[in-house]
């Protein structure tokens, strides 16, 4: 029919359109009774492997089982958002600890208690990450923190001791700095690394994140911009990311850093380099250090289906017991948050007790400022920015940040 | 030698279709609309409808509860009192603009030169082009991720340079100091956009007939005045495609400077693009961030304007 050829069906086509789009909207894929999903941020294939690895273990005995999706870990919020919005969120949800109040706040994640998890037995910073308001949502496997992690042949060529005061951190980062190599490195950078970094020194010395202004902070700033003037850090610190602080002490270029033991496996693979592990020094000796937690907590948003959530339920009590966190720690380097087993993964890695000890200690970024935690990052970040690239003294950087912090809110 | 000159010979003149009855031309008109409806459609789906969500966004209340409740109050200027009020939105806008108009100058300047140079032929030149094309190919992240290391202050390859070279005696801060760090993310954005205005004004240059310039050396034109007089008028139309074009992929640069300072050192290198990134992704604050997703639109819908005028003066009226 070559009148019909002529005249496309363009009401047809709209007709179609229309009919279609709103059918669109609403496929959300409906869940497979025997699968369970997970959005993490296991990107890396050795991680994911291992990840699911330990998901098995704890979903064959339930007879069902776990498939992971894993964006990159700045990406695990806003596409969390977007699956919210179209009611297709993933039956267990794990974000960054510091992520987790403002994804409690609003309203779509299930307490542990009413979901039946189980925190007794865990550390209290652990239990911390993972509240809102004291209210459980969150679950942390194992934590991370902040330690001081040295070159042991640069500090015994240059007799010096692993500092434990800040005073001691200066004449002994000086000692160390020789030739191209700087005696101490930390990254400084405007983002979650340089935050991380920048809390040891600040609330060991009595910084308030909730107060910026009250003049606690300030001798912490003084701190690291007296190594940087001194030239016993390198003033490319502020571009430095955790990644780089740990390539500068692998190269020889720092004799000390300010790391993470994430960073374990890479030390590990250069055997010629002799490091150690001491806790982050304190403003005086005997006050105890005050490092960050840090790590990922597993959620359990609102899905609607309380059949589903128990089950999910189920896997994060099997994933926290004793073994498998001793386990998942080893393999990831990090420290369980069960104390007990925390206790034994201490006793079976020596080496990175340093690391068990902070946990102890350490304190939730997010447990004092909640959901606005992000903002006050921000603020943190500017104010040693503007100190250490010489903008601002170290209070009123501090006094900027609060306005900062408090801004619009 | 004579050069031949070929006229176009005049395509025959369609003839003249006898006007049909109104039905016909109706159906016509339908046909041709049926031709639009399926780009208008598209545009309306992706363009204007994410725009139109925009600019509703940044009058709305929008944060992380809005995406499980799905409640989003209007609360009228607030996200745009809030970001005019806070400081950073007008150091941003400065830095753009410095940011914006330090890139252009500098990737069309080199450019041109680049584009004026293999006009000519010579051997290897294909082979050359070939090679400054590369950083084009090359992802903005990677390329980011890489001037980062070349420009570190200790191990970054430029320092040793420079001064293996005593051109500088100390290192120069790239990028941990605010106040060469803009400058430094000028210098990388120049370097990924020179071949972009390099293969369109080379483009422009094969245009321009060779017998204008075989007159002018017979008028007995420099090197200077032929390309003042001659090749910078003719490749006009070209150069307003060009500025306007890298105008507006520049002034919403945000790829780049994340990866290469993530806006530091102490917010100098803040433009509008990290500021809407900061405030929707890392503060969460989805209203606040439309509003300087706007700014961003308004001002890039100025240039497509004007974009769009040359485009229709230049290239409309046939050459």
């Amino acid at each position: 029919m070559p009148q019909l050829r002529r005249r496309p069906p363009a009401p047809t086509l709209i007709l179609t359109a229309l009919l279609v789009t709103p059918g669109l909207a609403g496929c959300a894929k409906a869940p497979d009774s025997g699968t369970f999903t997970v959005l993490n941020s296991a990107t890396d294939t050795h991680e994911h492997a291992a990840q699911q690895e330990f998901f098995d273990r704890c979903a064959k005995p339930l007879g069902v089982r776990v498939r992971q999706t894993s964006v990159p870990a700045d990406q695990v919020a806003s596409k969390a958002l977007r699956m919210a919005s179209s009611h297709s969120l993933t039956d267990i949800l794990e974000l960054d600890g510091s992520e987790l109040p403002q994804f409690a706040d609003t309203g779509g994640l299930v307490p542990l208690k009413d979901a039946g998890v189980d925190v007794t037995g865990m550390s209290e910073g652990a239990v911390s990450m993972g509240s809102f308001r004291g209210t459980p949502y969150g679950i942390a496997r194992s934590v991370n923190s902040l330690a001081l992690i040295y070159n042991a042949d640069l500090l015994r060529e240059a007799g010096v001791e692993p500092p434990t005061t800040w005073d001691e951190l200066k004449t002994a980062a000086k000692k160390l700095t020789r030739g191209r190599t700087f005696g101490m490195a930390f990254s400084a950078t405007p983002d979650a690394d340089g935050v991380y970094q920048f809390l040891p020194f600040f609330w060991s010395g009595g910084g308030d994140e909730s107060r910026l202004d009250d003049g606690k902070g300030a001798p912490a700033l003084q701190l690291w911009k007296d190594l940087v003037t001194s030239k016993s850090a390198s003033s490319a610190v502020v571009t430095w990311n955790q990644q780089d602080v740990n390539d500068q002490f692998i190269a020889g270029r720092a004799a000390m850093m300010i790391n993470g033991p994430w960073q374990v496996p890479v030390l590990g693979a250069h055997k010629d380099l002799k490091w150690e592990v001491a806790p982050v020094p304190v403003p005086e000796a005997g006050r105890p250090p005050v490092p960050p937690i840090g790590g990922t907590v597993m959620a359990l948003p609102k899905t609607g289906d309380s059949g589903r959530q128990r089950t999910a339920a189920k896997i994060l009590n099997c994933l926290n017991e004793q073994r498998n966190q001793v386990d998942w720690g080893e393999s990831v380097y990090n420290v369980p948050t069960r104390t007990a087993a925390a206790a034994a993964y201490k006793a079976q890695n020596p080496k990175l007790g340093a690391f068990a000890d902070q946990v102890a200690t350490a304190r939730s970024r997010t447990g004092r400022v909640g959901a606005r935690w992000p903002v006050v990052s921000d603020a943190l970040s500017g104010a040693f920015q503007s100190v250490l690239t010489g903008r601002a003294t170290p209070e009123t950087a501090l006094k900027q940040a609060q306005s900062r912090a408090t801004a619009g809110k | 030698m004579t050069t031949t000159v070929t006229t176009a010979v005049p395509a025959p003149s369609a003839p003249a279709k006898p006007a049909g009855p109104a039905r016909e031309r109706r159906r016509a008109t339908l046909l041709r609309w049926c031709f639009v409806a399926p780009a208008a459609l598209y545009m309306l789906a992706f363009f204007g409808y994410p725009l139109v969500r925009n600019i509703l966004m940044s009058f709305q209340h929008y944060t992380p509860q809005t995406y499980f409740t799905g409640e989003s109050p209007f609360n009228g200027l607030d996200n745009w009192r809030g970001v005019f009020d806070n400081p950073l939105f007008a150091q941003s806008l400065w830095h753009t603009l410095i940011f914006t108009f330090g890139s252009l100058l500098g990737q069309f300047v080199l450019g041109l030169a680049l584009a004026v140079f293999f006009s000519r032929r010579f051997r290897l030149s294909g082979f050359v082009r070939a090679v400054l094309l590369l950083p084009w190919l090359v992802p903005m992240v990677v390329s980011a991720v890489v001037w980062r290391k070349l420009l570190d202050q200790e191990t970054g390859v430029l320092n040793t340079l420079l001064m293996d070279l005593h051109l500088t005696s100390s290192a120069i801060p790239w990028l941990s100091s605010p106040n060469v760090a803009l400058f430094a993310a000028i210098l990388v954005n120049v370097w990924i956009g020179i071949p972009f205005n390099m293969v369109i004004l080379y483009g422009g240059l094969q245009e321009i007939p060779r017998d204008l310039y075989e007159a002018a050396a017979l008028d007995g034109a420099g090197a200077w005045r032929t390309f003042r007089s001659l090749t910078l008028p003719l490749l006009r139309p070209v150069v307003t495609v060009v500025l306007i074009l890298g105008f507006m992929s520049t002034v919403k640069i945000l790829d780049l400077i994340l990866a290469l300072t993530g806006g530091g050192p102490a917010d100098s290198t803040q433009t509008l693009g990290t500021l809407t990134y900061q405030l929707s992704f890392q503060q969460l604050d989805f209203g606040q961030g439309a509003v300087v997703g706007n700014v961003l639109v308004l001002v890039s819908a100025v240039f497509a304007v004007l974009y769009l005028r040359a485009n229709r003066s230049d290239f409309g009226q046939g050459k």
